[in-house]
């Protein structure tokens, strides 16, 4: 089977925020694959295992994510391909999803996995978007996937409630939390990772002209939420706290 | 310059879901005085149009089909496709809903648009509409625009007003007769597992437990809670992960994102990733043993003590005057 993850190196939320010059600033952040795409990555490792073939890992960004390709690579994809998009001025998921259907149009694929979201921009288009421009079925936020043949039974989670759906190959789908435990990349993995084929491609590799895929959206400005005053804490006895709580959420917060 | 604007409206067990009428109130804005059009797909609707108008649709057109009884990206990306073709609209806007999540980058690709995604708030400036929408969890905000060419946002339920309802409304319902071809994806099943009516991103006020609940019992007095205040029940990482509750109900980075008007947090430390998904909660409250919990630092109203004593207290005095 061919397998193929689009994933995402993204800025580790749980790092502090500060805004320069109407940009996140990246300077000494962490970045880390997309959670979300981790859970791909294992999903296509696991269907791999099942039903044989090639893992093949797939990122639009800089010359940094080759970190994330590679951590993808210890964790056991078989190869991976960097789309630069150094020549880009201007990118969205509009121009994202068309420099992977361009990258796909001539690629043999069974399925095709990614994140549901990813954390920094938290848009979850790129998946969708792409399957549309490959003219294939999607599914996403799935929580549990089997492939028979070219019949594919998905499980999905709908805002709290279960979807199951049958589908058939070739598909994409995207991941939600619960549809594995990611592995984390062994020693040998990570040994192993370094030798693994890494392909680097430029716009003009895949005949893409800037301008047919600049940005379709602009963002005009980066701001952090006004920081929030303290908190009251209550004081006095319990059944006092209590009905001080209640009195300050209907008179004073009036949210009740 | 006045614009005509197309609205999905979404329903959920034969009611019209709110963030439609958020929707329409922000399509209102966008058309800047143009004419606002909602769409209702699915088997039986027809009965759900008046509400429509009645937040301040100008026209509804119903499209039912036996396909359409579920949502699949399929039956819904054709209809919509021949409704856009149809009326051409100059903006669209979907709630940003599990639906409209799903379908919308879809549409997206095929009318080669923008999209902006998880719109929380918007304004005018000149001829365009700027619109907010939360970054990084929630941490940072940015204001986009569409460049040019058709203005497609989803909003975030509980965040933009609706209008004011009006009763005294009404418009002319068009049914549109769809034609759809094969579904490549087809639902099987749909399992209910939401435990209470409300749903959490469009829940008003949560009751959200941690790893101090302790165990499955212990949900029971947030249910109670929840149960007097109209609320639904969330959950953070720790308590989902101990096998508390189901996974369905986690707040957070990976979870849900939601913002409501109370959020009452028992039992949570706070942690980063929880904070993510709650933290523009616009009043919040919480309940912990553990005068350190970084959750008391984005608390507006905080309580040091035990929840199996607090909790139920609270229910209690909330149904004395909630008579």
């Amino acid at each position: 089977m061919n397998i193929f993850v689009i994933l995402k190196r993204t800025f580790d939320t749980e790092e502090k925020i500060s805004v320069s010059n109407n940009k996140v600033s990246e300077d000494s952040a962490e970045f880390i694959i997309n959670p979300y795409d981790e859970y791909a990555i294992e999903e296509a490792i696991t269907l791999k295992d099942a039903h044989g073939g090639t893992v093949t890992v797939v990122t639009v960004g800089d010359e940094d994510s080759e970190k994330e390709l590679r951590t993808a690579l210890a964790m056991g994809a078989d190869q991976a391909v960097l789309i630069s998009n150094e020549d880009l001025d201007s990118q969205d998921q509009f121009t994202t999803s068309s420099v992977l259907a361009a990258y796909f149009k001539d690629k043999e694929y069974d399925i095709i996995l990614g994140g549901n979201v990813a954390i920094d921009n938290g848009t979850g288009q790129v998946g969708p978007r792409l399957a549309e421009l490959l003219d294939i079925p999607h599914v996403t936020t799935i929580t549990k996937i089997e492939i028979n043949g070219t019949t594919v039974n998905i499980e999905r989670d709908v805002e709290g409630d279960l979807e199951k759906i049958e589908t058939s190959l070739p598909l994409l789908v995207t991941a939600q939390q619960g549809l594995n435990e990611p592995r984390y990349p062994s020693l040998p993995g990570i040994m192993k990772a370094k030798k693994k084929p890494l392909e680097t491609l430029e716009l003009d590799d895949l005949d893409i002209d800037e301008d047919e895929v600049e940005a379709k959206t602009k963002t005009v400005e980066v701001y952090l939420p006004p920081k929030k005053e303290a908190g009251k804490i209550l004081t006095g006895e319990t059944p006092e706290q209590v009905k001080e709580l209640v009195s300050l959420l209907r008179n004073e917060a009036k949210v009740i | 310059m006045a614009k005509k604007v197309l609205v999905l409206a979404e329903s959920r067990d034969g009611a019209l879901r709110n963030v439609s009428f958020e929707a329409i109130a922000a399509a209102k804005e966008i058309s800047g005085g143009g004419e606002v059009f909602a769409v209702l797909c699915g088997d039986s609707v027809q009965s759900l149009a008046a509400e429509l108008f009645h937040y301040g649709a100008d026209r509804v057109l119903t499209a039912e089909h036996e396909k359409l009884a579920n949502y699949t990206p399929d039956g819904y990306f054709q209809t919509l496709k021949q409704i856009i073709d149809d009326e051409s609209p100059e903006a669209i806007v979907f709630g940003h809903t599990s639906l409209g999540k799903d379908l919308s980058p879809r549409l997206a690709a095929r009318l080669e648009s923008g999209l902006i995604s998880d719109v929380t708030g918007l304004e005018q400036a000149g001829e365009n509409t700027v619109f907010t929408r939360p970054v990084y969890s929630g941490k940072a905000f940015e204001k986009k625009l569409i460049s040019d060419g058709l203005v497609f946002v989803t909003i975030r339920p509980n965040n933009i007003a609706p209008l004011e309802k009006d009763e005294s409304r009404s418009g002319d319902v068009t049914s549109v007769s769809v034609d759809i071809k094969d579904l490549r994806t087809i639902v099987k099943e749909v399992v209910r597992k939401a435990s209470t009516g409300v749903d959490l991103a469009e829940a008003k006020i949560i009751v959200a437990g941690g790893r101090g609940v302790k165990s499955e019992d212990g949900f029971k007095p947030l249910q109670e809670l929840a149960d007097v205040l109209g609320a639904a029940v969330g959950a953070s990482r720790g308590a989902c992960d101990a096998d508390y509750c189901d996974y369905s109900l986690q707040i957070g980075q990976t979870g849900k994102v939601v913002t409501p008007d109370l959020y009452i947090a028992c039992g949570i430390s706070g942690a980063i990733q929880h904070l993510a998904g709650m933290s523009n909660s616009k009043v919040i409250v919480a309940i912990n043993k553990d005068p350190e919990a970084s959750i008391f630092s984005v608390a507006d109203y905080g309580i040091v003590g035990d929840l199996f004593e607090v909790v139920p207290l609270l229910t209690e005095e909330f149904k004395k005057v909630l008579v």
